[in-house]
């Protein structure tokens, strides 16, 4: 196990380098709306998973900091005339208060009714956007400028907004990455693995769960910030509690707990919704349900996580 | 006649529209307890196995003549043979592990049932005859009551105290009981504890599709009438703790009966008063009103 977790962690940086370099030409081989949509539901859903995967904390209502940050940003640069990276910045922040708040409330619970509670608060969000003047309602908030990135680079070239998204794509990854091979992503594992000695070896077991709670919140608003601005509209899908219902498909079909899971699961929930829209229409609900029974029945380590097993059960060999 | 400068009649209709949505919360949120109770699964399926409950009454009024009285039992027990077949077949693989799996499998679940129904009947709703015996209404004096809307209060809290006595009076309530504080003895007790776990499951399911059925009538039927319903459900749940039969059921009437408040003094707030009430009960009592911490 050890030997081949060790080959893990040298294989990880090759891993990285290649992926990174495949993230810089990517746009020349691929539509690049298409990419930027992955990138921006795989930032999502690898937040999602620095809270399931990592500290063991089931939220149904990360649809809440995705969407509100979305509008957030839509309605700074819209409304209120504010640069792309400011309104960003916004919404990542109202994310995180907003994260901070669900926080506070959920964490007072565990387990399952963690998950309804804050399903419940997501669902409040849902209806203050729904019924809100200055969101639009119904239609949501259209006609959201991309701007110029720091008054200069001009946005509306998908190029240009492509290695915008990459640029924030990598940031948070990294974060998270970070977060996840520190002390603190080693503390937000033993409170997953074993609440009551976390507590009884001295760690303020709610305070480092907030932490997280606050972290994934900003990093989910990231993602749905930055989505405003590629699609230029926020819409009450994005804060719909199907939304959270995604996210947890997207990082159960990755791999719950891996690093690149949750990207490769986003990678192909995105394309197969492309893909299948056209052809089935309200099929494409069934099909994602499918798919998720599929993976809580019959393979829970998801894509990335079989993967490994693969590869670990070969090394031993 | 004026209570605190609102028309009677208002005020008195929307307590109604309160109590009716507060049967179909109790109804539901007592479900959920006693799906909860023994297997330890939040049963996300209970929104869409209620709106098959009144799909099913729906499909056999219009396809096969099959009367509204007939489908009040017809309909619960078709979904709840499904329901059966679902934990025979699936959630009994889940026991096992961590209780979230038990959530997401039913919340795949619950995206299939709905995208099923939505291809095939659009979202836009179907309507259900009020049956005959029960058309017209009553003035009492100070307001208007349709016959159906107090009909549809009582046989739901008819069943919900039916099932309160069931568990808390009964032999098999007792075996019920027992099995949810600890399952290894009562089975050494050479009770049959996995047949218990699908019966309870399959009840559970089946109390979903009562209410849907009696709720057929009044709502549209539709592919979406149990998803938002239960994200409602889900916030009682928290409120009450889902610690007791009674608890699920009166905290249940209580919030119905406070929204339809909410909607004669503040009407936008009432969409989202049940979750203000979720937070400030969460502030004060974590494990809710009727929980155990």
């Amino acid at each position: 196990m050890n030997n081949s977790n060790s080959m893990f962690a040298r294989a990880m940086p090759i891993l990285f380098g290649a992926l990174f370099l495949i993230g810089l030409v990517a746009p020349f081989a691929v539509y690049p709306t298409f990419l930027m949509k992955i990138l921006c539901f795989g930032l999502f859903a690898c937040a999602f998973n620095l809270l399931l995967g990592f500290a063991g904390l089931l939220s149904f209502g990360h649809a809440a900091f995705l969407g509100s940050a979305g509008y957030v940003c839509g309605m700074l640069v819209r409304d209120l005339g504010v640069t792309p990276e400011l309104g960003i910045l916004g919404g990542t922040l109202a994310a995180g208060a907003l994260g901070w708040v669900f926080g506070v409330l959920a964490i007072r619970r565990t387990g399952i009714y963690f998950a309804m509670i804050t399903l419940a608060l997501s669902q409040m969000v849902y209806f203050i956007v729904l019924q809100w003047k200055a969101t639009g309602g119904e239609d949501g908030l259209q006609g959201v400028p991309r701007g110029h990135l720091f008054g200069v680079i001009d946005l509306s070239n998908n190029i240009a907004m492509y290695y915008l998204v990459f640029a924030i794509f990598c940031i948070g990854f990294f974060i998270i990455y970070r977060a996840i091979n520190s002390p603190f992503g080693q503390i937000l594992k033993a409170i997953r693995e074993n609440e009551p000695r976390a507590v009884s070896l001295g760690y303020d077991v709610a305070k480092f769960k907030l932490l997280a709670f606050v972290l994934s919140a900003s990093l989910a608003g990231m993602a749905g910030a930055t989505k405003t601005l590629v699609f230029q509209l926020a819409s009450l899908t994005d804060v719909h509690w199907h939304m959270s219902g995604e996210v947890v498909l997207m990082t159960l079909l990755g791999g719950l707990g891996t690093v690149l899971g949750p990207l490769v699961g986003a990678a192909t929930i995105v394309s197969l919704q492309t893909e299948l829209a056209d052809t089935v229409g309200s099929w494409v609900t069934v099909i994602m349900g499918v798919i998720f029974v599929v993976c809580v029945l019959l393979f829970r380590r998801g894509i990335v996580g079989e993967l490994q097993a693969l590869i670990q059960r070969a090394g031993i060999r | 006649m004026e209570i605190f400068g609102v028309p009677s009649a208002l005020l008195g209709s929307q307590l109604l529209v309160g109590l009716i949505n507060g049967s179909f919360y109790a109804i539901l949120s007592l479900g959920l307890a006693i799906i909860f109770g023994l297997l330890n699964i939040i049963n996300f399926t209970h929104g869409a196995q209620y709106m098959m409950g009144a799909f099913v009454a729906w499909i056999a009024l219009n396809k096969l003549g099959i009367n509204y009285w007939v489908a009040l039992l017809f309909a619960p027990i078709v979904i709840g043979a499904l329901g059966v077949l679902i934990e025979r077949t699936m959630l009994r693989k889940l026991y096992k592990l961590d209780h979230l799996y038990g959530l997401l499998l039913t919340f795949g679940l619950a995206l299939i049932f709905e995208g099923i129904f939505r291809d095939q009947y659009g979202i836009s709703g179907q309507s259900y005859p009020v049956p005959e015996l029960l058309q017209g209404g009553v003035n009492l004096g100070f307001m208007f009551l349709p016959i159906y809307r107090g009909w549809v209060v009582v046989a739901a809290l008819t069943v919900c105290f039916a099932t309160w006595f069931i568990i808390e009076k009964t032999k098999l309530g007792a075996y019920l009981r027992a099995g949810t504080e600890n399952p290894q003895i009562v089975q050494a007790l050479g009770i049959n504890v996995p047949l218990l776990i699908t019966f309870t499951y399959g009840f559970g399911v089946a109390l979903a599709a009562f209410a849907g059925v009696l709720a057929a009538p009044i709502y549209q039927v539709s592919p979406l009438m149990g998803s938002n319903l239960i994200i409602v459900v889900f916030a009682v749940v928290v409120i009450g703790g889902m610690g007791s039969i009674m608890g699920s059921i009166l905290t249940g009437i209580g919030l119905g009966l406070i929204e339809g408040l909410t909607r004669v003094f503040y009407p936008e707030a009432s969409a989202v008063v049940v979750f203000v009430i979720m937070v400030i009960v969460l502030l004060v009592r974590p494990a809710g009103l009727f929980g155990r911490a």
